[in-house]
């Protein structure tokens, strides 16, 4: 088992389930279904197959396993090179479960050409688990932009009916990033001369030439994640795309940003990042508490999530930036509850918006009446977007508070106001559609979860529950990556310090 | 084993009637967990023998490893945590049993159970948490199951409100917890008790550069700590909530809102003692502040007219006087006040529910009347509880009341003075609103014949309970002097007081006049209560209308709802929508995308007329571009 190339074996499995929706022939009916099928079963085995990864992998080890590099553009000196470490491990897997978990979702809800979407969302699978495996700068920026595609095609397709000034918005913002950050990996290039991302790694680069690398990949990631002020793009994106396409851009899209952070700024640019750490706390902050509070003047369920989603970036971007272990794992961890807890809320909204549809807040009322089921599982997705303790939401943002709290103490306070209006917001959503009395004649005979919505919440809720009480399964391997990352740090914080 | 039984039987009984409890229908699901309550009940009394033997830990499992930061799931054992399972168990057992009669009606039962369960268990987990995580897990879990609880009955917009309300003011003081969570971990690098109680005396007076500004350390834990317990057990300015609360079914006032969960806040400054001794400051302030609340409720109280939120306001009082205590050093009278309060406060409050439930919904004292030939085992019962609460003698109240207001005579700390006096002013108060219930409840004659009339006493289910816990209303003032005797070492290592903490030793030697104050005071409270409500009832109407201003600030509970209103939620939905609108897209989008995508536009226009359309002028174009790329680089960024 171990010598299969495991990781291009999960990376490019998704592809073989597409070449055989291609090739599906017939009545309209009977393609739409059975591409559902194909892309069904292909999803399912990519995400077993990712499980194989965590089986082969040992979490004390702290560097890259299940490395894969044989030569691909030999000329430039350029290979394939494939590896996970504790950081991405994670985010593989929730990429193949989000994949699968999007399938079962939009079962019965698309209907529109069925065919194409089914290929959009397998293409999603490869490329985001693409850029988690890519040890290779080239490789990375390949999946990194490529990813774009896909998602430009399921919201200007599948989406809302402002989709294109949406789409175009998403582009605009994502442009400049992508250019600088293109710029960036080929002085780094020129400079080291390797593609090589764990060579990168232990590159010196020049502190004043960081600088420039440092800003240019900020462009880049700050517009991914997103930070306060380069979101607004995110809750237009998010009211267009269709349910599935938002599940994947806040579970796995914006971790990139997140990702890129961890993956790149903090461990070759350890001087720059210091040196950069205060403008992230500052933009980070007013993210926690603009964002919460314009989340509390949202009348659109789907923006009212995105906007909290900004929010819970910013306590990511606080605890990356914070050079202590707590403070980096913390926000490792709030990335993955929040691919968890973001995309089974906007599957919620998509639940209401499926039988109704309309995102408006005003347009619901007492649902609790006639979907207990459906109250529940959005009362457990609300209190782990608030960060209850036993859920998976508390654990990344008590690290991160901890741990920041080490190197800014107003920080870390001011972060915490989030706790506050976040519960503010989300209970207030809750009320609004969940209780009261059910009065509305629209919802009168609206019906309960379909065993197929069921289906797609089940691993969510468990994964929240589990990973809330039980978080050193998944804190064990990102600590002892994290330490690779403090590794990298600790002499520029020294260094920062004496003077 | 024990005590693992003890713990989480309460939660398998939750799951079960929450996950399955449409499955196997309501009876069923109560009954699981009625039965596994009894269970963790039994274990709780069979778990007192741990009283005043050295402290042990039942490991559960590694919860998280990072770096210094290390959280081992466990449940600690010792005296306090072991009185606080008994209180916490056993209650909440008679009022599982309470609620198979009160919500006999109910669609919702294995939801109410479940909840209720749930509430149990996440209150264990915090009485006996090992370190400042699993504390803050029990602390935001009871906060949760008391949010659902008060919201019960979701279709009622009132009770909605209420519980937002909870979650929200309740967070506010958690914000202060999880600081102080922060701060410990920065100061002490570990969140474990051991660890923080071993540290704390050799950084007693040491001093702390934190926030830009440098402060006393332990006081500031402290304090970060008391604003956690500001908020749980609804002390001034975080009141707020409790007396909304109430929107809740009865039996939820009874064991969350008043015998358990609001005296967390007691628990977590007795649990801290090793800490508080070391910072008079943060000491001074919890007396002042229990003082303050403990006065304040108790002179709201008289004016509402609401049963529930009569006791509501009683339980915020009382649970000043138990901040008071803790105040000026003396923990063990907190705890015992805690533990005495329990008993009466949820017999006040199922007594309060068995009327509500025999009028049929009905809680306005105004509407009540002439109960006591109707309902008279609810009414000898809720007689009991109330003179337990007033401190007549040789009930449970006298005793621990009597402790609370020596301690705060013979204490040095500051404000100690202050506390006895505002203390004793509130024990009049405290009878006289005590008895406003009594007498308007079931004395005189039915003021709304046709509810009265239909008045019924309750099920056994429902007066077995209030006859248990009358008993203990008489008896646990008794049963518990132990824990105010220095001599009896009940707390063995639980509770920490310095050897100049004398408090303790002190009361015995108060005047007798100290000594019979508090019951000077329920017997003019009381006097009052009578002349007012049955002697002359026309006085009262009267007094209003002369002190028209006096009144209506104690019917608007001196304004705090409508100032936090002005202050707070109104202005920050303003600035919501003045951020949304104005800042996001008004000003980013104006000036970021759709400006450059405007100002693209306008420059494209004018880019067409170079427009060509002739492909050697575009290579051009394109080489002109690249070798300006390349040279740049190669002068400005190389060298």
């Amino acid at each position: 088992m171990s010598d299969w190339p495991l990781l291009s074996l999960v990376t490019f499995l998704p592809l073989v389930g597409v070449a055989f929706i291609l090739f599906i022939r017939g009545e309209p009916e009977v393609v739409a279904q059975n591409s559902r099928a194909v892309a069904l079963w292909t999803a399912l085995v990519t995400f077993l197959l990712s499980l194989l990864i965590w089986v082969n992998f040992d979490p004390a080890q702290p560097g890259f396993q299940l490395v894969e590099k044989s030569p691909w553009l030999a000329g430039l000196g350029i290979n394939y090179y494939m590896g996970v470490d504790g950081i991405s491990l994670w985010f593989v897997i929730l990429s193949t479960l989000l994949t699968l978990v999007c399938i079962v979702d939009s079962w019965y809800s698309v209907t529109y050409r069925v065919k194409e979407y089914m290929i959009a969302f397998l293409l999603m699978d490869t490329l985001m688990v693409g850029v988690f495996c890519a040890l290779d700068v080239v490789l990375f920026y390949v999946f990194f932009e490529g990813i774009l595609i896909p998602m430009y095609l399921i919201i200007g397709v599948w989406g809302g009916p402002r989709r294109i000034y949406a789409a175009f918005k998403f582009f605009l913002y994502t442009l400049a990033g992508s250019v600088l950050f293109l710029v960036a990996l080929i002085v780094m290039y020129i400079q080291t001369g390797t593609t090589e991302i764990p060579e990168l790694m232990r590159a010196e680069f020049d502190p004043a030439l960081q600088w420039w690398l440092w800003l240019a990949l900020f462009a880049s990631f700050a517009v991914k994640i997103p930070m306060w002020p380069f979101h607004t793009w995110l809750p237009d994106a998010h009211v267009e795309a269709p349910t599935a396409g938002s599940v994947l851009l806040a579970g796995i899209l914006l971790k990139l940003g997140g990702y890129g952070f961890v993956r790149f700024s903090l461990p070759m640019l350890p001087d720059a990042s210091l040196a950069f750490a205060p403008l992230v706390f500052a933009l980070s902050v007013v993210a926690v508490i603009y964002t919460s509070l314009v989340a509390l003047a949202q009348t659109d369920m789907k923006k009212l999530i995105a906007y909290s989603s900004v929010a819970h970036m910013g306590i990511v971007t606080i605890g990356l930036f914070s050079p202590n272990a707590p403070a980096i794992t913390g926000g490792i961890a709030q990335m993955i509850s929040h691919g968890f807890v973001s995309a089974a809320l906007f599957m919620v909204v998509g639940v209401v918006y499926d039988r109704i549809h309309s995102r408006d807040i005003e347009a619901y009322g007492g649902l609790a009446e006639r979907m207990p089921v459906y109250a529940t599982v959005f009362m457990l997705m609300m209190l782990a977007s608030v960060g209850l303790p036993g859920t998976s939401g508390f654990v990344g943002e008590i690290l991160v508070i901890v741990g920041a709290f080490q190197v800014n103490a107003w920080v870390a306070a001011l972060a915490a106001t989030g706790m506050i209006l976040g519960a503010a917001y989300m209970l207030y959503l809750y009320r609004r559609v969940i209780f009261g009395p059910l009065l509305k004649d629209s919802l009168k005979s609206i019906r309960d979860m379909r065993a197929n919505e069921i289906l797609a919440f089940a691993p969510l809720v468990v994964l929240v529950l589990f990973m809330g009480v039980y978080p050193q399964f998944f804190l064990e391997p990102i600590t002892a990556s994290v330490g690779e990352v403090l590794a990298r740090l600790e002499p520029a914080a020294a260094q920062l310090a004496m003077r | 084993m024990l005590h693992l039984l003890l713990v989480f039987s309460p939660l398998l009984g939750s799951a079960v009637a929450g996950l399955f409890g449409r499955l196997v229908g309501a009876r069923a699901a109560q009954l699981v967990t009625v039965v596994a309550m009894g269970v963790s009940a039994v274990c709780a009394v069979l778990g007192l023998r741990y009283v005043g033997t050295e402290p042990f830990t039942v490991p559960v499992f590694t919860w998280a490893v990072v770096d210094g930061f290390q959280v081992e799931w466990a449940l600690r054992v010792d005296s306090l945590s072991a009185v606080m399972m008994f209180v916490v168990a056993g209650i909440s057992f008679l009022i599982h049993v309470y609620s198979m009669g009160y919500m006999a009606e109910d669609p919702g039962i294995p939801r109410f159970f479940s909840y209720l369960s749930f509430f149990t268990f996440a209150m264990l987990m915090l009485v006996t948490s090992d370190n400042l995580i699993q504390l803050y897990f029990g602390w935001e879990g009871v906060g949760v199951a008391s949010y659902l609880l008060i919201g019960f009955w979701y279709t009622r917009a009132s009770a909605c409100a209420a519980a937002i309300k909870a979650f929200v003011v309740n967070r506010v003081g958690d914000f202060g917890l999880a600081l102080g969570i922060a701060t410990i971990y920065f100061v002490f690098d570990s969140v474990r008790f051991d660890d923080i109680f071993a540290a704390a005396p050799e950084l007693a007076g040491s001093r702390i550069a934190v926030f830009g500004a440098e402060f006393d350390t332990l006081t500031l834990v402290a304090l970060l700590l008391f604003v956690g317990a500001i908020g749980k057990s609804a002390q001034l300015p975080l009141h707020t909530w409790l007396p909304d609360a109430m929107e809740g079914p009865t039996p939820v006032s009874a064991l969350i809102h008043a015998a358990t969960m609001v005296t967390a806040g007691v628990f977590l400054v007795a649990r801290f003692s090793p800490l508080f001794e070391y910072t008079p400051t943060a000491l001074a302030v919890v007396t002042l502040i229990g003082a303050a609340t403990a006065f304040f409720a108790a002179s709201v109280g008289p004016a509402q007219n609401d049963i529930k939120r009569v006791i509501a306001y009683s339980t915020c009082s009382q649970l000043g006087y138990m901040f008071a205590a803790a105040g000026v050093g003396a923990y063990a009278v907190a705890i015992f006040h805690l533990f005495t309060h329990a008993f009466f406060k949820a017999l006040l409050f199922l007594g309060a529910g068995s009327v509500i439930h025999a009028l049929h919904h009905e809680q306005d004292l105004w509407r009540m009347g002439g109960l006591r030939r109707k309902m008279p085992v609810t009414y000898a019962t809720m007689w009991i509880g109330t003179l337990a609460l007033v401190g007549f003698p040789l009930t449970a109240g006298y005793f621990s009341k009597d402790a609370i207001l020596e301690a705060t005579w013979v204490s040095h700390h500051a404000f100690a003075g202050l506390a006895f006096w505002l203390l004793l002013v509130s024990a009049v108060l405290t009878a006289f609103y005590s008895g406003r219930l009594m007498f308007l409840a079931f004395h005189g004659t039915p003021r709304v014949p046709e509810l009265a009339e239909h008045a019924h006493e309750s099920p056994p289910v429902m007066t077995v309970p209030l006859l248990v816990l009358a008993v203990g209303a008489l008896v646990a003032g008794y049963a518990g002097l132990s824990m105010i005797d220095p001599e009896s070492g009940f707390w063995g290592a639980a509770i920490l007081t310095r050897p100049d903490n004398e408090v303790l030793e002190a009361m015995h030697g108060v005047p007798a006049l100290v000594k019979w104050s508090p019951t000077l005071a329920m017997i003019v409270g009381l006097a009052l209560a009578w002349l007012f409500y049955v002697r002359a009832p026309e006085l009262p109407e009267r007094l209003a209308a002369a002190f028209r201003p006096v009144h209506r600030f104690l019917v608007r509970k001196w304004y705090f709802d409508e100032i936090y209103d002005a202050l707070f939620v109104r202005p920050a939905f303003t600035l919501a929508r003045a951020l949304w609108r104005g800042v996001d897209l008004g000003l980013i989008d104006r000036f970021g995308p759709d400006g450059v995508a405007a100002a693209t536009l306008a420059a494209t226009r004018r880019v067409v007329r170079l427009q060509t359309g002739y492909l050697y002028h575009y290579a051009f174009a394109m080489l002109v571009g690249v070798v300006a790329l390349v040279s740049w680089y190669l002068v400005v960024v190389r060298p």
